[in-house]
């Protein structure tokens, strides 16, 4: 299902440099934060840096699980 | 659109130089890093410890000439070069103990006193510990300063990898959502999507720890730039002097620094003639409270024969900057939860550089795959495929 849904994908307008890497962008200041966080203070700093920096990992889960 | 092209064919080429000589080494930093993340738990699951005395919290703490001296008591004809506080146990202490003070200080014996008591608990050899090997492997490969620098190097292509990937991605997901993966594809599309998609999730953190993990390789050099500038200049009026014939008190140097550094408490002392200090002094280092401040250190130097205060000066920047690389390294800084992302995210970046590698060996497997390869880049670039 999803292998004929890809071609659908793939005939999608080219995108721009800014349309390709606003995501990214987000992601890599979510995780600068998520670095940073947790070298405040202990406590709800720590907990806000599990959170960001867990980010990336669920995506890649959920990226992969929908392509499947 | 040529010199676009043109370019990115540059790009491609430090991409793909930049990751074929780091890999390999990148992939043994990846698994030894990964145990090193949990050190201190595998070495309390395979090592018996003698434990500290169980003292309330707030109660007095031993001297610490006595400690010291219970603890070189175990080492005879032998010289302290440190006194370490355990950052994560305050019942114990560590002594930093050489065969001699211009001995190197890489081979010392660690022996832990009991912070309350002073009592000798042990003096665990780490040599033999399997975090001990991991550890060595994963900084210098048993290979002094030459193997610690030469990882750094390939932690710089690794970085340079990093940047040159993102160039690269930018036109090989041009008609694609983000986040695709085409799960019905040839396996060599399927990678492609895993590699793109690990890769530029994981940027942030894949560059922070790969740089900051560069930048502990200069550690040797950054001290002895501390050594010659900084520490040279608050000792300089003692520089002609003799040693003192007996040291001062180690308990009240410490008090004399605590004293003048209000708000902050001992991380470790260095004593006279080491590394760290100089002669004449007592280099106390003194640490916030704070994640971020306990980790920035702040000396203070203790004339070793008078016990009076000689100079206490913030770190320089680039001791301050070595100083803050470390935890951004070790991801020891926000309890477990942080040190289980941290392995994760290690265990991702290892399907980045296998991914890549398939990537890269698959290309030269068959005049096909190499075609079918380059096609399918050409069509994701968008240029036009002749077919």
């Amino acid at each position: 299902m999803t292998a004929m849904a890809s071609p659908g994908l793939q005939k999608r307008t080219r995108q721009t440099v800014g349309q390709i890497l606003l995501i990214p962008i987000v992601l890599a200041m979510l995780s600068a934060g998520g670095l940073i966080f947790a070298l405040v203070e202990d406590g709800v700093w720590d907990a806000l840096s599990w959170v960001t920096l867990s980010i990336p990992i669920a995506l890649f889960v959920i990226c992969i699980a929908r392509g499947r | 659109m040529k010199s676009g092209t043109k370019s990115l064919r540059r790009w491609s080429w430090v991409h793909k130089w930049s990751s074929l000589v780091c890999t390999v080494f990148m992939l043994l930093l990846c698994v030894t890093g990964l145990p090193l993340i949990f050190h201190e738990e595998i070495d309390e699951l395979l090592h018996e410890q003698v434990a500290a005395s169980a003292a309330p919290e707030g109660a007095p703490t031993a001297n610490l000439d006595k400690a010291v001296a219970e603890a070189l008591a175990r080492f005879p004809r032998q010289v302290p070069h440190f006194l370490i506080w355990d950052r994560d146990d305050p019942s114990a202490l560590w002594v930093s103990i050489g065969k001699s003070l211009d001995a190197d200080p890489s081979d010392n014996r660690l022996a832990r006193v009991d912070a309350h008591t002073g009592a000798f608990l042990d003096a665990p050899d780490f040599t033999k510990r399997f975090t001990y090997i991991m550890l060595k492997l994963h900084t210098d490969m048993f290979a002094g300063l030459g193997g610690k620098l030469f990882l750094g190097l390939m932690g710089i292509l690794f970085c340079v990898a990093i940047v040159s990937g993102i160039v690269v991605y930018v036109p090989s997901v041009r008609k694609l959502k983000f986040g695709t993966y085409r799960g019905g594809r040839p396996r060599i599309v399927r990678w492609l999507d895993v590699h793109n998609l690990a890769g530029i999730l994981l940027v942030m953190w894949t560059l922070v720890v790969g740089f900051t993990g560069v930048i502990n390789t200069w550690a040797d050099l950054v001290i002895k730039i501390w050594q010659f500038g900084q520490l040279a200049e608050m000792t300089a009026q003692y520089r002609d002097r003799p040693p003192p014939q007996r040291l001062s008190s180690l308990q009240s140097a410490v008090d004399v620094a605590s004293k003048a550094i209000p708000g902050m408490q001992p991380a470790f002392v260095a004593f006279p003639g080491t590394t760290l200090s100089s002669k004449s002094h007592y280099g106390v280092f003194m640490r916030g409270g704070t994640p971020l401040t306990s980790r920035m250190l702040k000396p203070a130097l203790i004339d070793a024969e008078t016990g009076g205060l000689t100079d206490s000066r913030d770190l320089p920047w680039y001791v301050s900057t070595l100083l803050i690389s470390q935890p951004l390294h070790f991801g020891d800084y926000g309890g477990m939860p942080l040190k289980i992302i941290w392995a994760i995210l290690d265990v991702v970046t290892i399907v980045i550089l296998v991914t890549g590698l398939f990537l890269w060996l698959r290309r030269h497997r068959s005049a096909a795959s190499v075609s079918r390869f380059v096609r399918l880049n050409e069509a994701s670039i968008g240029e036009k495929v002749p077919s």
